[in-house]
């Protein structure tokens, strides 16, 4: 699969707190959800935000709560992919099982600036920042995780081993 | 070559000869949990699926806890959510008010968590449940939905990191100051996908209450479980429940000897004193001597963190026939019903009220900025609960500092960050 689209910079320890504050989560709406994306890290986000765009954060991206609502906004809001150096571990987990499409790489996240284009192919492992004619490389999800976004997500993947 | 307490308790519940960390698993899951925010997104999951019925109606837990009861319209739709889904599934284990108490609090006091049990909650905060010696994490709503299904859930192997606290605890310090200490020490991502397993003779004679308070907080390390080898506390503990679902002391692993472990760090716990987290991350660590003059506008004492009998009791003691000053809001909230029940009857909770605070059902509530006690633009509180982070209480411009129950009450009553030592 690729991505390809407008990069949004975040810091290191962008919480689920800021992703989605809690104020918003008397809600399972998609779109209400959405409105609200990243809103305590950067308040005009969900204003700016393009269908594909592609999120950029420090180290420790999604760290805080279990809340799936995190992944969900970011999906819902329009954002095709989040690169990171590294992803707390609940929200990688959340990202896999509902298929939002997550990739780590040290280099990509301290190189790509705001507002560069990139192009990340989940299958070769290769970010490609088309702004600065540079690439970058990834680990490739273990089989096991491969396993479940293949199936389309956590439920189907359930769903499928039961057949 | 052996294996640590964490590995121990997974491959019991796999159907495999051998593990090894970083292997991706499926597990058995002995009970799966959710509260009023996550299990909405997991019963939607759930129906949407097409399942029919639950895995085993006595190892579903509902609790209404975080927006309970109800702070609006929309919450109490998802706290009707729950109870429909109890009612239609024939859970057992739902927690109407009345009942209902903070999720963490809760289990183990209901005796629903034994020892070598393997429990996932959609919750970060369900890590909790290794002051039991079980392994227990935070999930996400579509995990609980695929373990109230299948009951199982996979998970990676965490790498453990070895804790050892040696030497005695200062006056005033509990088990929150040594996971703060820790925090500090290693960062918020410090033991990221990690087990961090805490041992050595501080943690042999630190109460149940102080176990459960440090556990709770390994996730704000990154660690996937935090684990205490069950002993005679943990013993006694569980015998003091009597749960008759639930006879027996559970199952008791302890880490081999020659187990691995990816870091071992050594605590001298005489070198810890109370401590405070500062805005805004839980590893922001700083003795509470060296915060000096942060006035406060808020106390809140409670949450699965500190919200249990111990706590109140330390809170109490400092707060007794003493006034919180004027113009700072102290909010005391037991975890549980029993707990509530116990501070009444030993007379805490007129304590905190003679002092000028509230005492309020229990509710996750003002912890996550969610209802009772949400933070203005611009105003600070300090907290006995477990995050910080930027509008964490509220406002995104308003501030929280975690501590001790200790800590947080001398603070009420001096207005600002202040050592139990400048009031009793």
């Amino acid at each position: 699969m690729t991505h390809k689209g407008k990069a949004h910079k975040f810091g290191d320890d962008i919480n689920t707190d800021e992703i989605i504050p809690a104020r918003y989560l008397n809600t399972t709406n998609r779109a209400e959800l959405a409105k609200h994306c990243m809103e305590d890290a950067d308040k005009t986000f969900a204003s700016r935000v393009k269908q594909g765009d592609i999120i950029v954060g420090g180290r420790n991206f999604g760290c805080g709560s279990s809340r799936e609502h995190a992944p969900i906004a970011i999906k819902a809001a329009g954002v095709a992919c989040v690169i990171a150096e590294t992803f707390a571990r609940i929200f990688a987990r959340n990202s896999i099982n509902m298929g939002l499409s997550i990739v780590e790489s040290q280099e990509a996240s301290a190189r790509i600036r705001k507002g560069d284009i990139v192009k990340v192919d989940t299958k070769t492992g290769i970010i490609r920042n088309e702004t600065r004619k540079e690439s970058y490389r990834f680990e490739k999800y273990p089989p096991f995780m491969q396993k479940i976004i293949k199936a389309g997500g956590l439920m189907n993947s359930i769903a499928k081993k039961k057949k | 070559m052996g294996y640590t307490i964490t590995e121990k308790i997974l491959l019991k519940h796999t159907k495999l000869k051998k593990i090894h960390p970083g292997e991706f698993i499926d597990v058995k899951v002995d009970l799966c949990l959710g509260n009023d925010i996550t299990a909405p997104l997991a019963i939607e999951e759930f129906e949407h699926a097409g399942a029919k019925k639950v895995f085993d109606k006595k190892r579903v837990v509902l609790v209404p806890d975080h927006f309970a009861p109800a702070k609006d319209m929309k919450s109490a739709n998802h706290c009707k959510m729950l109870a429909d889904f109890a009612k239609k599934y024939g859970i057992k284990n739902y927690f109407e008010i009345g009942k209902m108490g903070i999720e963490h609090a809760l289990l183990p006091e209901m005796g629903l968590v034994l020892p070598g049990d393997l429990v996932v909650g959609a919750d970060s905060h369900t890590c909790t449940y290794g002051g039991l010696g079980a392994f227990s994490m935070g999930v996400g709503s579509t995990d609980l939905a695929a373990a109230m299904i299948s009951g199982e859930c996979w998970l990676r192997v965490p790498e453990s990191m070895k804790f050892i606290f040696t030497g005695k605890l200062n006056k005033w310090v509990g088990g929150k100051d040594l996971i703060l200490h820790v925090i500090g020490d290693i960062g918020v991502d410090g033991a990221r996908r990690n087990a961090m397993e805490f041992c050595g003779p501080v943690i042999e004679n630190l109460s149940m209450d102080d176990r459960l308070s440090m556990c709770n907080m390994a996730i704000e390390a990154g660690a996937k479980n935090g684990i205490i080898a069950p002993d005679k506390i943990t013993a006694k503990y569980v015998k003091s429940i009597k749960n008759k679902a639930r006879p027996g002391l559970g199952k008791i692993y302890h880490s081999d000897e020659d187990a691995v472990y990816c870091q071992v760090k050594e605590y001298d716990a005489r070198k810890i004193e109370p401590l405070v987290a500062c805005p805004n991350l839980p590893s922001n660590v700083k003795p509470v001597k060296a915060v000096k003059d942060v006035p406060l506008d808020q106390v809140v004492i409670g949450s699965c963190t500190n919200g249990r009998i111990s706590d109140l009791m330390i809170a109490a003691k400092i707060l007794h026939g003493k006034k919180v000053k004027q113009g700072v809001r102290l909010i005391v909230i037991p975890g549980t019903q029993k707990i509530y029940m116990e501070a009444v009857n030993m007379g805490l909770a007129r304590i905190f009220v003679e002092a000028g605070g509230i005492f309020s059902t229990p509710t996750c509530g003002p912890c996550l900025g969610g209802h009772m006690g949400v933070l203005a633009e611009g105003e600070r509180a300090i907290a006995t609960t477990n995050r910080n982070f930027v509008g964490r209480m509220g406002h995104p411009k308003s501030e929280v500092y975690l501590s001790n129950p200790a800590v947080a009450a001398a603070s009420a009553v001096k207005g600002r960050i202040a050592h139990p030592d400048e009031v009793i």
